[in-house]
C-alpha cells in the first residue's frame, strides 16, 4: 500500500442516519442460546486481577464480540464469500485485537450467536445480559454503489443499554482490515482513555539462514501482522530500519555498496538514496517526530558521532564531538530534545542533550549498561536495553528516575512504542542458534507476547497511528 | 579458502580466550619505536605455492592465524598478541608491495546492534591504524565493520565471543 492509496481512504465519517428500520421482536433464535462459555459464565473465576497501569475493573469487563451483520450479503473483493462472512472477518479481528493486547478478556464471534443487521442499532439486551456480557461491541458491513465499504462499529453498555459510542468509516475493499482495526482503536480508547494504536505497522527485520549465514531483509506488517510485505531481496543484509512518521519512506541500514550505510526508501517509487554522501560508514537512523530530520550515526577513523540532517536534503550537523562512541538517538515528542547512548564514561549509558547538541548530560545511574533509548510518543518515559549480566527491556523517566525492567529473557533488545506509548515492542534473541522474534510488552511487564512472523524477526519500529 | 580461515582463526582464539585485556581510556596511540619492518624471506609452503603472492589464499596460508586479532568485551586496544601479528601482516603488504586489503571488525552477540557496528568499526580502525605505523600506506588499507553480523564461531558461550571479538584482515582481491 502506498501514499497515494491511503489518501483515498475516507477518513471517519460519523453515522448519524442507519437505514435499518426497528425491530421490537428480537429473533427468537437469538433467544435459543448454545451453551455459554465459561470463562464468560463466571469472571471471577480466572484468578486474580492482573496488575497494570490502567489499574481499573474495566480489564476485566465481560466484553462480546459477535459478528459484524451486513444489510444484504453482495460479493466484495474483500472477501470471495461476500460481505456476510467479511463482517465475520472484521469482527474476529476486532476481537484478537482487544484480546492480545492482553488488557480485555473479549468472547468473539466464533463462540457467539450472529446478530441480524436491524440489531445493530437496537441490540438484542436480553441475549447478551443473559451471557454476563457488560460490554457489547456491533458492526455492520454494508457495500456501497462506488465499489467501496461502509463499515459501522458500536460499543454499547449492556447494563444501561445505551450506546456508548459509534463510528464509520468508508473503506475501499482492499483496506477492509483499517476498519476492523479502527472498531478496535474506538473500543480500546472509549474504555481504557487511551490513545489509539491498532491502525498502525511496523517496519522490520525478517530472519532466515543459519547463525553464520543469516539472510536479513528489510519488511513491513501491519500492527497484528497482517498485510506482510517483503521489501529486499535479501542479497544484502538489512538492518534496523525506521519509518518516516507519515509512512511514506524508511530509513534502515544495507550493505548494499558492501560498507554499511543507511539508505531512505521511499515506498510508493520503491527508490532509495544515501542519506549523506560520505565514504565513511553511516547507521542508526532515526526521524524527528515531525519527519523533517533524520539523526544518524557517522564513524570517522572508529569514532562515532550522532548527526542531524534535513531529509530535504542540506548540510549535516553534528551534535556530538567525544571520542567515545555516541550513537542512536531518539527525539522527544515535541523535538526539542534528545536521547542517545554513549560510552564516553567508559561503559554504554543514556545521556539526553539538547536538539542541537548542546546541554549533554547522563541520566542513566542504576548499575550496568545502558543503550537503544527510545522515547515514548506520550513523552512520559524512555524506553531502552538493560544490559546487567542479561539484556533487557526497562523504562525509565525522562529524568532516569523510576528504573523499571520490564522483561526477563536471555537477551532483548531494542525497544520501540506503540503509537500511544503503553505498549513497547522488542526482538527476543535465543541463546545459541540465535533465532530472533518479535515481542511486545505493556508498561507493567505482565502481559508479554510474540508476534507472529512469518519467518525470525528483529529490529522492530512501530509507527504512528496511520493518517 | 573461507573454512581453512575460520579454522585457523578458531585455533588462536582458542589460546587467547583466557588472557585479560586492561581498557584504555582512548584509542592507543600507536607505537612510536617501531622498527622498520624487515624484508622476510618467505618460507614457502604447499597452500603457498599453489597460490598467488597477494592474494587472500596466499596471505592467509602465510599467516596461519595471524590475520585475526582479538578483543575483550567492548575493547579495541591492541596488545602485545596483537601487535606480534600485525606485525607479520605487515611485513607481508610490505614484502607484496601491491596488495591492498580490507580490515573487518566484528563484536559478539553480547551487545546491541548498533553498538556493536561502532565497536566493530572502533576494532577495524585500531588494528588499519597499527598497520599504518607499520608503514603500510593507508591508501591501501580499507575498513568495515560487521558489528555482529558475521560472526565466526556459532556458540553462545565465552569462548565463542571471545573468538568473535575480532578484527580480521583480508587481501582484496
Amino acid at each position: 500500500m502506498n501514499m497515494r492509496n491511503l489518501s483515498v481512504f475516507a477518513g471517519v465519517m460519523m453515522l448519524l442516519a442507519f437505514p435499518a428500520q426497528a425491530q421490537d421482536q428480537l429473533d427468537p433464535s437469538l433467544l435459543d442460546l448454545p451453551a455459554v462459555e465459561a470463562e464468560f459464565e463466571d469472571p471471577e473465576s480466572e484468578g486474580p486481577l492482573r496488575g497494570s497501569v490502567f489499574a481499573d475493573s474495566w480489564q476485566d469487563l465481560g466484553i462480546a464480540i459477535p459478528a459484524f451483520a451486513t444489510n444484504a450479503d453482495v460479493p466484495t473483493p474483500a472477501n470471495a464469500q461476500g460481505t456476510r462472512a467479511l463482517g465475520l472477518e472484521i469482527s474476529r479481528i476486532v476481537h484478537n485485537n482487544l484480546r492480545n493486547n492482553g488488557l480485555f478478556r473479549p468472547v468473539g464471534p466464533d463462540a457467539l450467536p450472529r446478530p441480524d443487521y436491524p440489531q445493530i442499532t437496537d441490540p438484542a439486551w436480553p441475549v447478551w445480559q443473559g451471557r454476563s456480557a457488560e460490554m457489547l461491541v456491533h458492526g455492520y458491513v454494508r457495500a456501497r454503489d462506488d465499489g467501496r465499504l461502509t463499515v459501522g462499529c458500536y460499543l454499547y453498555d449492556v447494563a444501561l443499554r445505551n450506546e456508548l459510542v459509534r463510528e464509520g468509516w468508508v473503506v475501499r475493499p482492499d483496506e477492509w482490515r483499517r476498519a476492523a482495526h479502527k472498531c478496535s482503536d474506538l473500543v480500546y480508547s472509549r474504555l481504557s482513555g487511551e490513545s489509539p494504536f491498532f491502525d498502525s505497522r511496523i517496519a522490520y527485520i525478517a530472519e532466515t539462514g543459519p547463525k553464520d549465514a543469516r539472510i536479513k531483509r528489510l519488511a513491513i506488517m501491519d500492527s497484528d501482522g497482517a498485510n506482510h510485505r517483503f521489501i529486499t531481496s535479501g542479497r544484502s543484509t538489512a538492518l534496523t530500519p525506521r519509518y518516516s512518521p507519515d509512512y511514506s519512506q524508511i530509513a534502515y541500514l544495507s550493505y548494499e555498496d558492501g560498507n554499511p550505510r543507511i539508505y531512505i526508501y521511499d515506498i510508493e517509487t520503491r527508490r532509495q538514496t544515501l542519506v549523506t554522501e560520505s565514504t565513511n560508514p553511516t547507521f542508526a537512523p532515526r526521524w524527528s517526530p515531525d519527519g523533517r530530520f533524520i539523526l544518524y550515526s557517522m564513524a570517522i577513523g572508529g569514532n562515532t558521532d550522532i548527526y542531524r540532517v534535513p531529509v530535504a536534503g542540506g548540510r549535516s550537523i553534528r551534535l556530538t564531538d567525544t571520542p567515545g562512541i555516541d550513537v542512536g538517538g531518539s527525539f522527544s515528542p515535541d523535538g526539542s530534545k534528545i536521547v542517545f547512548e554513549s560510552d564516553r564514561s567508559g561503559s554504554q549509558q543514556i545521556y539526553v542533550m539538547d536538539a542541537d547538541g548542546q546541554n549533554q548530560r547522563r541520566i542513566s545511574f542504576f548499575g550496568g549498561r545502558a543503550g537503544t533509548p527510545e522515547w515514548s510518543p506520550r513523552g512520559d518515559q524512555i524506553a531502552f536495553t538493560r544490559i546487567a549480566g542479561d539484556f533487557n527491556i526497562a523504562v525509565m523517566t525522562p529524568q532516569g528516575r523510576n528504573m523499571r525492567v520490564l522483561t526477563k529473557a536471555w537477551h532483548d533488545e531494542a525497544p520501540t512504542w506503540a503509537p500511544n506509548g503503553r505498549i513497547i515492542q522488542f526482538f527476543r534473541t535465543a541463546r545459541g542458534g540465535g533465532e530472533t522474534s518479535i515481542w511486545q510488552v505493556d508498561l507493567t511487564g505482565e502481559n508479554e507476547r510474540r508476534l507472529r512472523t512469518p519467518v525470525g524477526a528483529s529490529d522492530p519500529a512501530w509507527g504512528p497511528v496511520l493518517p | 579458502m573461507k573454512n581453512i580461515v575460520v579454522a585457523l582463526t578458531l585455533t588462536s582464539a582458542l589460546a587467547l580466550s583466557a588472557c585479560q585485556k586492561k581498557a584504555p581510556e582512548v584509542i592507543p596511540q600507536a607505537p612510536q619505536n617501531v622498527a622498520p619492518a624487515p624484508t622476510p624471506t618467505p618460507t614457502p609452503t604447499p597452500v603457498s605455492r599453489v597460490a598467488q603472492p597477494g592474494s587472500q589464499a596466499h596471505f592467509s596460508a602465510e599467516m596461519s592465524g595471524a590475520d585475526t586479532i582479538f578483543f575483550d568485551t567492548d575493547k579495541f586496544d591492541i596488545d602485545s598478541e596483537d601487535a606480534a601479528a600485525l606485525r607479520r601482516q605487515a611485513q607481508y603488504m610490505l614484502t607484496y608491495a601491491t596488495s591492498r586489503a580490507t580490515v573487518e571488525g566484528h563484536a559478539d552477540e553480547r551487545g546491541t546492534r548498533d553498538y556493536n557496528l561502532a565497536l566493530g568499526e572502533r576494532r577495524a580502525n585500531a588494528a588499519k591504524n597499527y598497520l599504518v605505523s607499520l608503514g603500510v600506506a593507508e591508501s591501501r588499507l580499507r575498513t568495515v565493520s560487521y558489528g555482529e553480523e558475521r560472526p565466526a564461531s556459532m556458540g553462545s558461550n565465552e569462548a565463542a565471543w571471545a573468538q568473535n571479538r575480532r578484527a580480521v584482515t583480508v587481501m582484496m582481491e
